[in-house]
């Protein structure tokens, strides 16, 4: 028998995409939002419009863990072309919800499932005419049974509908009545709710429930950006139409109806990368949002905005790669290609954000960080952060904050008959220059932009000495940038154990959950999250002062790791890779399995010496 | 290395209406090779910037790789300038006019820069009417490598080994036709009487303005049998109309014979005058455009003029229906949506 769960199960919803079926779902994880208990969701689609697998993963959890989780206690089952595998995928004790308007056929039965067939679609058909709509209603009828079966507040779930149809209030009625369908066809047929099932908190607070993407796209609007030049990719698309629908909301003149923004939807991310430099080479803050393939075609531009120094702020919401790879799937898989990214030697500023708060504060940090810098500012999504909802704290902004716009002369300062200025001169020691906007002033302040080896006066120079002078000078400068990334978190006042984790972006939720089950299994581990690049102090010394750390990441070739010894001439034998690349955001068992595979292995090693 | 060109300037040289002289316009001294036609193009773009008042700090000097996009060191130093990537220069040129609608932009770039690596960025470029102007010095060939055949060489023409081009010529200005830029023109950096009133037109023209300039490569594809070398041009070009731009607020000098010209006026009130109309051209008219060139090219003409103007021409940021005020000026108090709409965005994740 299954054992008695409340608040502490993942449900799995297995769909056909294009069949309208992320609406009902969507409502499923929002009711569980509003009952205040902490939720997360996960979009697990095909790269297809219409007719291929798609799954929706709820993780429900009490104690906040949101991590995507091994295991599915509930399964809800309306593809015919997954069952077999769907069927295989449940836990052993759970529940299987299906269309039982077919018969299924017996070798799909597990003995140690509990079954659950609902004819779905012959309730529908019942009671609606239109065939889209027996489609569309199927959903909802679904989704009143799980509410029946999980003891889902059906009041929740209707005002979330009753929120959704504002507008359209005809459609409310015959979404409630499927949704009563479903829900009374399980109440008469089942013993509800299940043994695992849900139940009202009040764990929630002022949290919200928010796509990266969205909180991407209002932290540029906040930080000022009113240029985006784009071109469509999965799964950075999203940023783009969320920044559109707020700019049109908040970015219109109220006098004139004209728009105080400008979206470009470029030819392809060649031409977005040289408009954002063109952009803010001009004063207006520009920024592109992509993914690892449309940063591939960027390369040289991003040499070029390094090199010359044009501010260029960069999203990229990292997929699957190389090549097309796995359009839609997540990976962490683009950290050292960023970093080092275009021909000849260059090194960029990284920002890491882990939740859709940390993407609206570095939307819009990293508008000020490429101004202050004058050179490339990647912040590092991906598809997990930037395609899923997530919990997260409030969006806030101080409304006194100025943008930083970095070191631009205005035509007063070249009143001053002392001013001495050269683009490429380093007055201040700390590696940034002064620069100029166009039509500053009608004689003074002009210069050659140039991707071509300059001197300080921006003019075209074949000496090595000019160019070595150069590029020194900015590598200084990315160093100076140590001290304006986002530190590392610490996740414990001081280092206590041997043994650290290092972890970055979506990585974490996994990773603190990791930390906390080795905690109750009587194992310490000290925990550091990166959140920029290049690196601060305070992971020299989080490292220094361990004798293993474990550096969990979501690629194959445990890049953050690399980084971490190139940079900062780590003996590799203190950092141990946990990995995990199927696409798939990890979990923490993952991660506990790796680590005491680890130090097992090295238990046995210290046993056999 | 750039060499600098002594500033002293006789005090009697005419100053223009915005209180500049001519030599205000120029650049720092041309490395490119002696007698390169890009030179003398350089030469007519200081003339037009000049003779039209324009203040050399509110123009932006684009450009690309290759000899053509070196020569925006030549003029106008008084300008801001961006030397891009290999075909990219229309892209850069597209953020920065975003950027601030109240400049002129002049992007420079030559045969190899758009009608191979950029073709795709000419092409949208065009197509979105980007308030610019396009000066395509064309050669025929890659010169800062010496001297490959590049896609705008005549099929059939014969480079300096000796060798004849098997493939077919891509010619722009059939292509910008095609594609709805709203003012082509062909000329000849020989013809500088020709040039200026079409850059000073081009300059003005509120939306995508495309010259390409003919302009020969002295080293590398001067040669006999060059379909692009001074002798060839000059043998075989063929002028559809006396041209002059007047712009606004300027008395009208031009006359014309009655009944063979034509006056265009551009949305800012300047005018432009065309002289030997043929019955069937009428640049006005896109179509008429496209027969023109093609039957000058069945008759192996070069036609150079103004070609076609689109004096209803709806630049970019009209399109995009921007703020009047520049973008680059927009500050904190334009831009924050205001007090507790945060907080209102928040609930609707609630």
């Amino acid at each position: 028998m299954p054992s008695s769960r409340i608040n502490d199960l993942v449900i799995r919803f297995a769909n056909v995409n294009g069949t309208g079926s992320a609406s009902a779902n969507g409502l499923f994880a929002k009711a569980i939002f509003r009952m205040g208990i902490p939720v997360s969701p996960k979009n697990i689609f095909p790269s297809n419009i219409q007719g291929l697998p798609t799954w929706y993963e709820v993780r429900v959890n009490e104690k906040g863990y949101l991590a995507r989780k091994d295991g599915i206690d509930v399964l809800v089952g309306v593809n015919p072309q997954t069952l077999r595998r769907d069927i295989d995928s449940i836990s052993s004790g759970g529940y299987f919800v299906y269309d039982s308007s077919k018969k299924l056929h017996e070798e799909y039965y597990r003995d140690d499932v509990t079954m659950l067939g609902i004819p779905m679609m012959k309730i529908s058909m019942d009671h609606y005419e239109v065939p889209r709509h027996q489609q569309l209603f199927k959903n909802i009828i679904y989704l009143g049974a799980i509410a029946a079966l999980l003891d889902v507040e059906l009041e929740v779930i209707k005002e979330l509908i009753a929120e959704q149809f504002a507008t359209k209030e005809k459609l409310i009625p015959p979404n409630y009545k499927a949704l009563d369908l479903g829900y009374e066809y399980a109440q008469n047929s089942f013993e509800c709710p299940l043994k695992v099932r849900v139940e009202r908190r009040d764990l929630i607070g002022d949290k919200i429930l928010i796509e990266g993407n969205e909180a991407t796209a209002l932290g540029t609007i906040y930080g000022g950006a009113t240029v985006l030049t784009w071109y469509p990719i999965t799964p950075s698309t999203s940023i783009a139409k969320a920044f559109e629908s707020y700019a049109k909301k908040f970015r219109i003149d109220s006098a004139t109806g004209k728009n105080k923004f400008a979206i470009v939807q470029a030819e392809d991310e060649l031409a977005a990368i040289g408009m954002v430099l063109g952009g803010t080479w001009n004063g207006a803050r520009s920024f592109t949002a992509t993914s690892g393939a449309g940063i591939s075609l960027m390369n040289e531009f991003i040499g070029y905005a390094y090199y010359a120094e044009v501010p260029c702020f960069l999203i990229n919401v990292q997929r699957g790669g190389p090549s097309t790879g796995m359009p839609t799937r997540t990976q962490q898989g683009d950290v050292l290609f960023c970093a080092y990214a275009s021909h000849g030697d260059t090194r960029h500023i990284l920002l890491f954000p882990s939740t859709p708060t940390e993407c609206f504060e570095m939307g819009a940090l990293g508008l000020d960080l490429a101004d202050r810098f004058q050179t490339v500012v990647f912040m590092m999504s991906d598809l997990d952060l930037g395609m899923n909802e997530h919990l997260t704290e409030p969006l806030h902004w101080d409304k006194n904050r100025k943008y930083d716009r970095g070191k631009v002369l205005s035509a007063k300062d070249f009143e001053d008959p002392d001013l001495e200025w050269a683009r490429y001169l380093d007055v201040d020691g700390d590696g940034i220059t002064y620069r100029t906007i166009p039509a500053t002033h009608p004689t003074k302040g002009s210069y050659f932009t140039r991707g071509s080896s300059h001197n300080e006066y921006a003019r075209y120079s074949e000496s090595g000495e000019d160019y070595v002078r150069l590029v020194d000078r900015i590598a200084r400068k990315i160093d100076t940038a140590k001290k304006h990334v986002p530190g590392a978190e610490l996740y414990q006042k001081i280092s206590s154990s041997p043994l650290g984790m290092i972890f970055y972006g979506t990585t974490t939720y996994a990773a603190i959950e990791a930390m906390d089950i080795f905690e109750s299994n009587g194992i310490a581990i000290d925990s550091m999250r990166i959140r920029g690049f290049p690196f601060d102090e305070d992971v020299v010394k989080f490292i220094q002062e361990h004798e293993t750390v474990f550096v969990v990441e979501q690629n194959k070739d445990g890049q953050m790791r690399t980084l971490l010894i190139n940079e900062l001439e780590i003996n590799p034998a203190v950092l141990v890779p946990i990995l995990n690349y199927n696409g798939y955001p990890i979990s923490a068992y993952n991660i506990n399995t790796q680590i005491d595979q680890h130090l097992s292995i090295n238990n046995l090693m210290k046993e056999v010496l | 290395m750039s060499f600098h060109k002594p500033t002293f300037a006789h005090p009697e040289l005419p100053i223009n209406k915005v209180g500049y002289r001519k030599k205000d316009y120029e650049g720092v001294i041309s490395t490119l090779c002696a007698g390169c036609g890009h030179d003398s193009i350089s030469a007519s773009i200081v003339q037009a910037c000049y003779e039209i008042d324009l203040e050399p700090h509110k123009l932006a000097k684009m450009s690309g790789i290759g000899c053509s996009s070196k020569t925006p060191a030549y003029f106008l130093s008084n300008s801001h300038g961006f030397n891009s990537v290999h075909g990219r220069m229309p892209s850069v040129t597209t953020g920065a006019n975003l950027a601030n609608k109240d400049l002129t932009y002049l992007g420079v770039s030559g045969d190899g820069d758009s009608a191979s690596i950029g073709m795709g960025q000419f092409v949208h470029v065009a197509r979105r009417n980007l308030n610019m102007t396009y000066i395509l010095m064309n050669n025929g060939c890659y010169g800062l490598t010496k001297g490959q055949d590049s896609a705008t060489a005549d099929l059939g023409s014969i480079s300096k080994s000796g060798s004849e081009n098997p493939f077919q010529g891509i010619d722009l200005v059939g292509l910008a036709l095609e594609l709805g830029a709203s003012f082509v023109a062909r000329s000849f950096s020989g013809d500088k009487s020709q040039l200026v009133p079409l850059i000073k037109a081009a300059l003005a023209h509120p939306g995508f303005a495309f010259i390409d300039v003919i302009s020969p490569c002295v080293t590398f594809n001067n040669n006999k049998g060059s379909t692009k070398s001074y002798d060839y041009v000059r043998q075989h070009i063929e002028a559809t109309s006396e041209f002059d731009f007047v712009p606004k607020e300027q008395p009208i000098k031009v006359e014309y014979s009655e009944g063979t010209g034509k006056s265009v006026t551009l949305f800012d009130g300047s005018t432009i005058y065309l002289d030997k109309l043929s019955n069937n051209w009428d640049p006005t008219d896109r179509y008429s455009a496209i027969n023109r060139i093609q039957e000058g090219k069945k008759k192996g003409e070069i036609v150079t003029g103004l070609l076609y103007i689109n004096p209803e021409s709806q630049e970019l940021h009209k399109l995009l229906n921007t703020v009047d005020t520049p973008l680059n000026k927009l500050t904190e108090k334009d831009l924050y949506p205001g007090d507790g709409i945060l907080d209102r965005i928040n609930d609707t994740f609630r």
